[in-house]
């Protein structure tokens, strides 16, 4: 092994620039002649527009113009697509209803884009957005995800009846109907799961320029993917075609899913560029953040068990309202489908399973991924219920678990819900889990915890989570509009350091360091002489991107197969300047070695070689540069158990967690300091929902919590010290052995924390989030 | 937001009525209050500035009354846009009483707001509406006191607008509801604006 190889906790080295203040965000970047954009944002939920009058706007000081969705339309621009489908239970595809960038003759939620003014400064754009009279005539609002379909809802989209965007049953029913009538027992379990805003730190921002003597837009965003989003602008959006089109995510402030989509104010921003031809920059203040940013979650479900009388599991049945919010974001439709329903196995053994999913529109911003998407609410929704089951069985939580786990000999394993888990021993990370709680300890705990007048409960989650969407076929058959390869391309330059080209971006996930040990795992050279480089359409050659846990077991993976490529040549290369035959050639630590003798070449002079070819073999090309594409043959299957410990103060229902155990299999670890990292933020944002963060809108569709006064975050304080560790399986379908990791943490902790509460307090179940009052008010029910 | 009250106001009916029918007077009980206009048969506009904090908005409010029943109550509708701060939408059902020397104003107001003011200010309304309404009437109180010093020049205010009308009692006192109900309305949105 490398010294700064797979495997060691290297620091990072993206840190020495923001920790210096030198990271460069999209709003860092200014150029020369640059206008600013506000967008005029609907303060009505649901509402036609009967008139625009930008007249007095388009005269204000310094207003370059101001332009509306007609404008838009006229242009042939948009619009915003929906990339997934699914297909409804009439056999028809998902009702996707048009998602203008600006909004055509009707607003369908508070921040709905109306118009855009583009001024000198921003003073100047935020006074004559002000001035832009937009005549309304508010109709009815729909806000609540339970009754959106109801009977004598108000219609939002023509396009969409009942506002239902599809039904998905799937599964078995009859099969699953004759087991639950023959159960033991069944447990259900009725429960919401919040609507969060995602909240990177970074709000959204886009800047372009367009370039009238080579037509070319450069748009640099807050992006997640920024292959994808030239692809949806170019291909489906018309903004330019393709080559014509570059696009930059440069230092990105966190995304967890919310900066994977196209939005309608990138798309805009582009557009105008071209429009007034002069660069336009925007930035999101954190109210339009909070408006406009896709959220997360957002589901009402109730689900149901049928037990044997040992407690194992015989059918699940899921009835799910998801709110996907006023129009179809980017890949909304995945989330509460494709990436839910496959996941109610779990770590469990349950022959049948059958989950039907409403989807519905409301007049509230646009629903997408958020860090886990989908299967968030699938692990909240299983967990839950499989403590209901235990608590109707007499048995330990960690018990009934146990008795339905897949066997660690059963894999690989076809769970009745399509995914086919690769490996896994869930056993083994109970077990460790336990051990490491301290589980045996517990009842002395909760006693010394009772004198001190504090409930205290322990709660279990055992999640499996399927990330690195794959293989592209699969994609393709449910439905989806692009392939989910990653891409590569290793490049030594002639004096022996290696740049690394990657179609994943790295937004907090440390990519330069991870991707750099795997490549000095590989190829032998130098940390310290290894860049990463990712992010720029115009530098790196294509991608799809960084979401679903994907980077590393699909982007390190093409790296790997790259640096493969990279020895193969090397090996001719340095075959022909030792004068021995390529067979003989052996690659270790750097260095090319005669087999059984003590002639060897460091990699770096065969690079050299490479590019200076004066002595150099017959037939082989010049140079030493290697693009490597990779398609996993399945989804990658991180999987673990977490056990969280609480304290209630019954008499002011507040609960502070005071221990949390996470043991996880990630496979083999390339960074265990950022796998930790990872873990530790991943739990944060899953204790966030589990205790503070609850998106609401009122009544009439009126966004209340739209800043942190009344949106809590997680802090430091609200999490305990945690204890991580590690039970690793080898996924045999990933030739580096490594699963994903960055939102397992997002998954497994709201059920443990939840679990928690309800076994503090003795409830059968406490709603997220849960707030001092939500507890309080179960402590007096529950007594 | 819903609100409901009863405020006492030491003076006759009469008198409480001459000063709400006098404009001077409730633009000096309004914050920010512009304008105050008759549109139309049963309608009004009306305009307030006002900074609060960081933001300055403008609010142009349409008010609109029905179920009159002169003299004893009516149901006031406003709508107010207030540009980027959003708006604000409500419905107030209005009635005056005698009570011995005193007048009892009461007022039943249901009100929504949106954008801003609903983002920014919603779980803090209740609160700072109540406390807006009491200085609304205790300024409007002096102004009753100050008037009362003044009689007869608010008598020669109130002939000439009462004079022409064929019912001029009714009609004084539809005209000084009007502008009651929209004062209370305003201020109430004002408050949702304080937060």
């Amino acid at each position: 092994m490398q010294e700064n190889g797979i495997g060691a906790s290297v620091r990072r080295k993206e840190d020495q620039r923001f920790l210096l203040g030198k990271g460069r965000y999209t709003d860092d970047i200014n150029v020369a002649g640059q206008t600013c954009a506000v967008f005029v944002r609907s303060p009505h939920a649901h509402a036609v527009i009967e008139g625009i009058d930008a007249e007095a706007a388009g005269a204000a000081p310094g207003v370059v113009a101001v332009l509306t969705g007609e404008d838009l339309a006229a242009d042939g621009i948009g619009p915003l697509i929906c990339g997934v489908q699914v297909t409804s239970d009439d056999g028809k595809p998902h009702r996707a209803p048009a998602h203008p960038a600006l909004a055509l003759g009707k607003v369908n939620y508070v921040g709905d884009h109306v118009a855009v003014v583009i001024a000198e400064t921003l003073a100047q754009a935020r006074d004559a957005a002000e001035l832009v009279e937009v005549n309304y005539r508010p109709l009815p609002a729909v806000a609540s995800t339970a009754d959106a379909a109801g009977e004598g809802q108000q219609q939002i989209h023509e396009e969409a009846p009942n506002n239902i965007c599809f039904n998905w049953p799937f599964g078995d029913k009859e099969a699953n109907d004759e087991a639950f009538a023959g159960a033991h027992k069944v447990s259900s379990i009725e429960l919401v799961n919040n609507r969060m805003v995602t909240n990177p730190m970074e709000p959204r921002a886009a800047l372009g320029e367009y370039n009238s003597g080579t037509e070319e837009i450069t748009l640099h965003l807050t992006t997640q993917n920024p292959h994808v989003h030239r692809l949806v602008l170019a291909a489906f959006n018309q903004l330019a075609p393709e080559h014509k089109l570059r696009v930059v995510g440069p230092d990105v402030g966190g995304g967890f899913g919310a900066k994977i989509f196209v939005y309608a104010e990138e798309l805009v921003v582009g557009w105008a560029c071209r429009k007034v031809n002069r660069p336009v920059k925007w930035t999101a203040d954190r109210t339009e953040a909070f408006m406009s940013d896709a959220h997360g979650r957002d589901h009402v479900a109730r689900a149901e068990m049928a037990l044997d009388e040992n407690g194992k599991f015989l059918a699940m049945r899921v009835h799910t309202i998801a709110n996907l919010g006023a129009y179809l974001s980017t890949f909304a439709t995945m989330v509460p489908s494709y990436l839910y329903a496959f996941l109610f196995a779990g770590q469990y053994a349950t022959p049948l399973i059958y989950s039907e999913v409403k989807a519905v529109f409301t007049n509230t911003a646009p629903v997408d991924a958020s860090r886990g998407a989908g299967r968030p609410e699938a692990t909240y929704l299983l967990e839950r219920l499989v403590d209901v089951c235990a608590a109707d069985m007499g048995l330990d939580p960690a018990e009934i678990r146990r008795r339905n786990f897949i066997p660690k000999d059963a894999f690989p394993y076809q769970t009745p819900v399509v995914q086919c888990y690769d490996s896994g021993d869930y056993e083994a990370a109970l077990d460790k889990a336990m051990e490491l709680a301290d589980y045996g300890g517990f009842e002395a705990r909760a006693a010394e915890a009772k004198d001190r007048g504090k409930l205290r409960g322990i709660g279990f989650s055992s999640y499996v989570e399927a990330c690195g969407i794959a293989p592209s076929a699969a994609v393709g058959q449910l439905g989806g509009g692009v392939g989910l390869w990653e891409s590569a391309q290793v490049r030594f330059n002639p004096t022996g350091n290696v740049q690394v080209f990657t179609g994943t971006h790295s937004h907090g996930q440390g990519h330069e360091t991870t991707f750099a040990q795997l490549v000095c795992d590989q190829l032998g050279v130098p940390f310290e002489n290894i860049e990463v480089i990712h992010g720029d359409t115009a530098k790196t050659q294509f991608g799809m991107g960084t979401y679903g846990s994907r980077s590393l077991a699909v982007g390190g993976v093409a790296i790997a197969k790259a640096c493969d490529k990279l020895i193969a040549k090397g090996k001719k290369i340095a075959a022909h300047a030792m004068e021995a035959a390529e067979g003989d050639i052996e690659f270790a630590g750097g260095n090319y070695t005669v087999a059984g003798t003590d002639k060897s070449m460091n990699i770096a002079e065969v690079a050299f070689n490479a590019y200076v070819p004066h002595s150099y073999p017959e037939g082989v090309e010049p140079g030493f540069d290697e693009n490597a594409f990779f398609d996993p043959m399945n989804f990658s299957f991180p999987a673990g158990t977490h056990i969280c410990e609480v304290e209630v103060d019954p008499s002011t229902g507040e609960v502070e967690i005071v221990d949390y155990t996470a043991v996880d299999d990630f496979g083999k670890l390339v960074n265990p300091m950022i796998v930790e990292g990872q873990v530790h933020g991943g739990i944060v944002h899953g204790i966030g929902q589990a205790l503070l963060e609850g998106c609401h809108y009122d009544a009439d569709g009126q966004l209340v919590t739209a800043s942190y006064m009344d949106y809590a975050m997680p802090r430091a304080d609200n999490a305990p010290d945690f204890r991580v560790d590690y039970a690793p399986t080898d996924p045999p379908h990933n030739p580096l052995g490594v699963k994903g990791c960055g939102e397992a943490g997002a998954i497994g902790a709201p059920p443990a924390v939840i679990n928690a509460i309800a076994n503090a307090i003795g409830a059968k179940h406490v709603e997220m989030p849960a707030t001092p009052e939500t507890v309080w008010r179960a402590c007096q029910a529950a007594v | 937001m819903e609100m409901k009250a009863q405020q006492s106001i030491a003076a006759g009916r009469r008198r409480v009525w001459d000063a709400l029918n006098d404009p001077e007077a409730l633009k000096a009980a309004i914050p920010g209050c512009e304008s105050f206009e008759r549109s139309g048969e049963n309608q009004f506009t009306a305009r307030i500035t006002n900074r609060i904090g960081p933001v300055k908005a403008r609010f142009s409010f349409i008010i609109e009354l029905s179920d009159l029943d002169p003299p004893n109550s009516y149901v006031l509708h406003g709508k107010g846009q207030g540009g980027a701060a959003g708006f604000a939408n409500g419905s107030a059902r209005v009635s005056l009483e005698d009570d011995g020397d005193n007048t009892v104003l009461s007022y039943e107001l249901d009100a929504s707001v949106g954008g801003k003011l609903a983002q920014l200010g919603g779980r803090l309304i209740d609160g700072a509406a109540k406390k807006l309404a009491d200085e609304f009437f205790s300024r409007l109180g002096e102004a009753i006191a100050g008037e009362e010093e003044e009689a007869p020049q608010a008598a020669e205010i109130d002939k000439p607008e009462t004079a022409d009308e064929p019912e001029p009692g009714s009609r004084l006192k539809t005209a000084t509801l009007i502008r009651l109900g929209a004062i209370l309305l305003i201020a109430a949105i004002l408050l949702y604006w304080l937060v």
